[in-house]
């Protein structure tokens, strides 16, 4: 690949570039030097040196040689009074990265139960995807030092408690890879619903968790739930310039312009879906929520939408993951399937184990302005204003109640 | 890898087995002692504790006389039981011999040398 001009590195090649080879070079150094935590420290040594050097130079012809040669010529340097590490380093040269993937062990070491949850995602940021500390305190609005230190204190346990470099045995496999789901579903979910449509300011934690589903698609044909978070991914980005509107406020899905869908995006993740599905017919949490995105991501209106199909999808989804988020999403589609009454009357069931929750108070505002009850509907849209946090979300009901 | 498997019982736990039929209690004691057998090859040593209302405190505060209480050193619902010692490969191994373990609800981890 050759660099384009120097001066003109733009953040986005940067992001491609550094999460294309950093995961590799981390997992290469990994199994080379047996210390999860050393070889770390040099990626992410060549990366930061990388981020300050490629915008103005370019990015060198082989990106995966320039990091490798740097992070050796550190481990020589600062490796040089362990000796084992120190002769290792110094016998390697860079290997193509032909051989299996390796990136999978790091996926499931990052992801480890026994990690915090934020650990996991930090860590998952900062060795698959090559993000810097700065990066991601950045993405997550918290202060430099309290990611470098959540990093610190995981590293230090995966050595210190002998967390394991490998994929887990098969038995282990289904739980240990609903874990790792979980960590790139909650990164697309924090970039996703944080985002304001302005992605100018901070990495944008979607690429990401979209590029980490694809690896590990790629490195994981076989497991069906696996694509089923690829495909819920794309069908929600495949819909993202129809969020907000020219002043960055949030667009409900009732309000927005289909015609900015990516139709073409919305087809492929279907078309992946039904592959899926057909594949191995083994439907999981990600492939029924996906398929539910896809109805209403195929639909050309809200009416035209297959509400008795969404509907039939949530039941399958209860019963493999009972939860009150679920059955509030599911009130909702029972609104267009049957009418607000028998939605307003499966939201009175929710509302001991909801109650704190602001989409269950908008949504029920809703519903009673439906049914010409505005006073009652006023309280619950403040209630909703009173219990979120999310900017977008503040602003949509502020609009509702005329205060803006 | 050395780890030390700490068992904790709990309140509600400790009221279970005592609700048990004595048929009940011996599948119970059976089903740990099936445990301890299969995983004899990697367990270096085993203790089984005392109940709780047997342990005596003493506090050491540098300088001063050392103190002496009645009781564990934190007072609560849960309470260590007993533990084991076991070497095997790494976490996940340790994590495995703790999901199988069928007596007490709560197993701490902890890497020992």
């Amino acid at each position: 690949m050759s660099g384009p001009c120097p001066g003109q590195v733009s953040q986005e090649v940067l992001a491609r570039v550094v999460r294309e080879h950093a995961g590799r070079l981390a997992a290469c150094l990994v199994s080379l030097l047996g210390d999860f935590s050393a070889a770390e420290d040099l990626v992410q040594d060549a990366v930061e040196i990388a981020l300050r050097r490629w915008p103005d130079e370019g990015v060198p012809d082989r990106p995966d040689a320039w990091l490798f040669t740097v992070a050796r010529r550190r481990g020589l340097d600062v490796l040089r009074r362990e000796t084992k590490y120190h002769a290792k380093l110094a016998q390697l040269c860079w290997i193509e990265p032909s051989r299996p993937d390796d990136r999978l062990r790091l996926i499931f070491t990052c992801c480890h139960p026994a990690l915090s949850r934020a650990a996991r995602i930090a860590l998952t940021l900062r060795v698959v995807c090559g993000l810097s500390t700065a990066q991601i305190a950045a993405a997550f609005v918290v202060p430099e030092a309290t990611v470098a230190q959540r990093l610190t204190r995981a590293k230090r346990k995966i050595t210190e408690a002998g967390i394991p470099y490998r994929i887990p045995a098969a038995d282990d496999l289904p739980e240990r890879l609903e874990t790792v789901l979980a960590v790139i579903y909650l990164l697309f979910n924090e970039g996703y619903l944080s985002s304001t449509g302005d992605c100018a300011h901070a990495r944008d934690l979607v690429d990401d968790a979209e590029w980490l589903a694809t690896l590990l698609a790629d490195l994981m044909p076989n497991e069906p739930e696996v694509a089923g978070l690829l495909a819920l991914i794309r069908l929600h980005r495949a819909r993202g310039a129809a969020r907000f509107d020219a002043r960055e406020h949030l667009v409900l899905l009732a309000d927005q312009d289909r015609g900015l869908w990516d139709r073409q995006a919305i087809a492929e993740a279907s078309a992946l879906l039904m592959r899926t599905a057909r594949a191995h017919h083994r439907p999981g949490p990600y492939q029924l929520q996906a398929a539910i995105v896809a109805c209403h991501a195929e639909a050309d209106s809200l009416e035209r939408t297959d509400w008795a199909q969404i509907l039939v999808l949530y039941d399958m989804l209860l019963c493999l993951t009972p939860s009150p988020i679920i059955r509030l999403h599911r009130a909702i589609a029972l609104r267009y399937a049957k009418g607000p009454e028998e939605a307003l009357a499966e939201l009175t069931n929710l509302e001991k184990a909801l109650a704190r929750h602001p989409l269950f108070h908008a949504t029920r505002a809703q519903l009673l302005r439906e049914l010409g009850h505005n006073a009652q509907a006023r309280e619950c849209d403040e209630r909703a204003l009173a219990l979120t946090a999310n900017p977008a979300q503040q602003a949509l009901l502020r609009e509702r109640l005329g205060w803006s | 890898m050395k780890y030390v498997l700490m068992f904790v019982e709990t309140e509600e736990f400790a009221k279970e087995l005592e609700a048990m039929g004595e048929r009940e209690r011996e599948a119970a004691y059976e089903a740990v002692g099936r445990w301890f057998a299969e995983h004899s090859g990697k367990i270096t040593h085993h203790t089984h504790l005392a109940p709780v209302h047997t342990a005596t405190t003493v506090r050491l505060s540098g300088g001063s006389e050392p103190v002496v209480t009645d009781g564990p050193f934190v007072e609560g619902k849960e309470v260590v039981s007993g533990f084991v010692e076991v070497e095997v490969a790494d976490l996940d191994e340790a994590l495995k011999l703790a999901r199988s373990w069928p007596a007490c609800p709560i197993v701490e981890i902890r890497p020992a040398s």
